[in-house]
């Protein structure tokens, strides 16, 4: 399966960049115009391969002086143990400051209410726009990819957000050449997207080319799951299994990280970064479609969260 | 399904592929959906649960086959009037190359999108029925495509299942499109017939249109050149972001960061610095970590130069000898793409490269009618998804190339300074590379005696 077939070699010129080349170039160029136009720009981390992809694009386009944004992380309370580990680890190492807006602590609070499925997704926007707001961020760099969903192929790569975080998609700005408009009102913020031209595919290749270390929850490992909605999830404190579902203990790893409610696990055996991008390759089914129970709950589930204020 | 499999495989292994940026414009019924859906279906990039989402949504609507045009229309308004009303951005990938597709719709009332997915376009695919020939809107495509200086275009002469395949038609539309096109200056234009609904020359070659020789859709895709002859281009570099550890480890390093806009850079080579005009020599190139001795557009660099002097964002770094004029006049043809008027008299903010000035629109002298390319004298205004020529005065001087010369350094947008709306997408210099067929028109009425 992993025969390497010949590339045909299209580049014409000795100036022709790689595809990965272009695509690092054009988010160093967005992660650069930040630092210029914005006044207190913070980077969403999660501790997933897209948020360590923008981190270490971050870490390229400044060096050798240190990144010039905060980090922030909107943690569910549902988050895998491995991946905050990651994140504190990270954080440690490149002497980065880190905010976390707690949904546990909105829940406990009351300011939040446990949705009945348990699923704490959609429960991140009202933390995520409060910590906006009380720190006054005024560009939030988020690692959403334009191939994930179809709401998203419509977002710009500078998306102008009102005082509420809400995206307006037919009143977006349109955006021409490379020339990024920033202007913002105060208490407005523009969300930023520098891997919007990226597929799963160039960030798991990007990821292998530059060597960059990821939670071991990406690669296959034996781990205690049970099955629901067509999805292998882990078992955890947040609700599952239940009654009528068993747990049993499968090779499996995760195609994306997010809320252990809603994040499904794909039996797998890659346990290397080649082996992760062949089955990637080889996979007939999206990202989200094979991991996201919150996708699923419409067909503009994304959209009306975007509206909201979600990234 | 092993197949599938063996194909994918190579895209494992991309190493040595490129990315081409193109767009698609066609009217409402030429089939715009209809090709992209086969371009990306036929090159297994609509993965089996999209597929299914777009089946479900199609029952629900009460449709007997899955409409592909749901693949693609991601908004809830869209999905609900069967429009597309904004670009999209698609991406699919072959064993040569990656493709990012702006997907513009083809309504008259979205110049605008079809003007934001061309500027950043190598290519510009205008598809045109069989049956109807070139008409207003494929010269309205042609001429945003002329205008927008996009270096390839390809015709798909589409429908022609429905001319039964024959070659004269094709031929006719063909020779009548290159002709136009030519005069506006498109450098290269491919004319391809096809079938986006049967699959003709889209993906496969065609059996049924044994006289066509050419490539088909796909393969023309994958092997148009996507890089220039940088070395006759003028070299540019805009700075972005001055970096200045001031750490123990780094007490000197200055660097200042940016995105090559054109040309190459070599260590060692004079540069001047706009619009202050000093000169200093290129120390270093640091690529992204990596130490360089050359870099070329468009990577993202750190240029050091050999003296201390004062630059800071939106300067320009451009090559002793073949540095651009600076001016506080701006003559250029401009896309309007906001709700609100452009008007004679308003002040607005201009955004050229890294750097945004104050200016004031000086005079409107014309407005284009991209149907007929004709000229109307002094419109007053321009509104949404007009084109027109504008003289903007800047409060302080830009180091602005024709947009001929650079698509980066000659491009600009005008922003209301009031509430930061992109009100103007502009191009400086000449609109068209020949004017032979722009045609002065008196429009009596247009005149206010």
């Amino acid at each position: 399966m992993t025969t390497v077939v010949n590339v045909h070699e299209t580049t014409d010129s000795p100036f022709a960049l790689s595809h990965l080349d272009s695509l690092e170039s054009e988010a160093v160029h967005i992660f650069r115009e930040v630092a210029g136009e914005f006044e207190r720009p913070v980077i969403l981390f999660s501790g997933g391969k897209d948020s360590i992809v923008m981190l270490h694009l971050a870490l390229k386009a400044f060096a050798p002086a240190p990144v010039p944004f905060t980090l922030l992380h909107v943690d569910t309370g549902h988050n895998f143990p491995e991946v905050l580990a990651y994140r504190d680890r990270v954080v440690a190492e490149h002497g980065l400051r880190l905010h976390v807006a707690s949904v546990q602590e909105y829940i406990d609070a009351g300011k939040l209410r446990e949705r009945p499925d348990g699923t704490r997704n959609p429960l991140q926007t009202v933390p995520l726009t409060e910590a906006i707001q009380q720190h006054r961020f005024d560009a939030v760099f988020g690692g959403g990819r334009r191939d994930e969903e179809k709401a998203r192929a419509k977002e710009r790569v500078f998306s102008l957000r009102d005082e509420f975080s809400q995206w307006d998609p037919r009143r977006q700005r349109p955006e021409l050449w490379q020339l990024y408009n920033g202007r913002h009102a105060p208490g407005e913020h523009v969300r930023v997207f520098p891997l919007s031209n990226w597929t799963e595919l160039d960030v798991w290749q990007y990821i292998a080319r530059e060597g960059i270390e990821l939670p071991e929850i990406y690669f296959a490992h034996e781990r205690e799951v049970f099955a629901r909605s067509g999805m292998w999830l882990t078992a955890g404190e947040w609700g599952g299994p239940k009654d009528t579902e068993t747990v049993e203990k499968r090779l499996i790893r995760y195609r994306t990280v997010g809320d252990m409610s809603c994040t499904g696990a794909v039996d797998s055996d890659a346990t290397t970064l080649d082996a992760v991008i062949a089955e990637i390759a080889a996979s007939r089914l999206t990202e989200r479609g094979a991991t996201r129970a919150d996708d699923k709950m419409s067909e503009a589930a994304m959209e009306d969260r975007k509206r909201e204020g979600y990234f | 399904m092993t197949n599938t499999t063996d194909q994918f495989a190579e895209f494992a292994d991309v190493s040595a592929t490129t990315l081409l940026r193109f767009a698609t414009a066609g009217s409402v019924d030429d089939g715009k959906s209809t090709l992209v859906g086969r371009l990306l279906h036929d090159s297994k990039s609509v993965l089996t649960d999209q597929l299914e989402a777009v089946e479900a949504a199609s029952i629900k609507r009460g449709q007997e086959a899955p409409d592909l045009a749901l693949l693609t229309d991601g908004l809830r308004a869209e999905r609900e009037q069967g429009i597309t009303i904004d670009v999209a951005y698609r991406y699919f990938a072959t064993a040569r190359r990656r493709f990012i597709l702006a997907d513009t719709p083809g309504h008259v009332q979205y110049t605008r999108n079809m003007v934001t997915g061309a500027s950043t376009a190598e290519l510009a695919v205008v598809l045109v029925d069989a049956r109807n020939g070139v008409v207003e809107q494929t010269r309205r495509h042609a001429a945003v495509a002329a205008l927008l200086r996009v270096p390839h275009v390809v015709l798909a002469v589409n429908k022609m299942d429905l001319v039964d395949y024959q070659e004269p038609v094709f031929a006719a539309i063909a020779e009548e499109f290159t002709t136009y096109a030519s005069e506006l200056g498109v450098p290269e234009i491919t004319a391809i017939p096809i079938s986006a609904l049967a699959g003709d020359n889209v993906v496969e070659p065609s059996a049924n249109m044994d006289w066509y020789g050419g490539p088909t859709v796909l393969e023309h895709l994958e092997t148009v050149p996507v890089s220039h002859d940088l070395t006759a281009c003028h070299a540019r570099f805009p700075v972005q972001y001055v970096i200045r550890p001031q750490t123990a480890e780094h007490p000197d390093y200055r660097g200042y960061a940016g995105q090559i806009a054109a040309g190459a850079f070599r260590v060692g080579e004079q540069i001047t610095v706009l619009p202050s005009g000093k000169t200093s020599t290129i120390s270093g190139i640091d690529a992204l970590g990596e130490s360089v001795d050359i870099a070329w557009a468009p990577q993202s660099v750190t240029i050091r130069l050999a003296d201390d002097i004062d630059i800071s964002r939106g300067d320009l770094l451009a090559p002793v000898g073949d540095a651009p004029a600076t001016s506080q006049d701006v003559e250029a043809t401009v896309c309007h793409v906001a709700d609100q008027p452009l008007a004679v008299g308003q002040r607005v903010l201009l955004k050229h490269t890294t750097r945004t000035v104050k200016a004031i629109v000086k005079e409107i002298p014309s407005r284009l009618t991209l149907d007929d390319l004709s000229q109307h004298p002094n419109p007053g205004q321009l509104v949404a998804n007009d084109i027109g020529r504008v003289v903007v005065r800047t409060a302080e001087p830009l180091a602005l190339d024709a947009y001929a010369d650079s698509r980066r350094t000659g491009s600009f947008l005008l922003i209301d300074p009031a509430d930061g709306t992109t009100l103007a997408a502009g191009m400086a210099g000449e609109s068209f590379a020949t004017t032979k067929a722009v045609s002065v028109v008196e429009d009596v009425e247009g005149w206010d005696f």
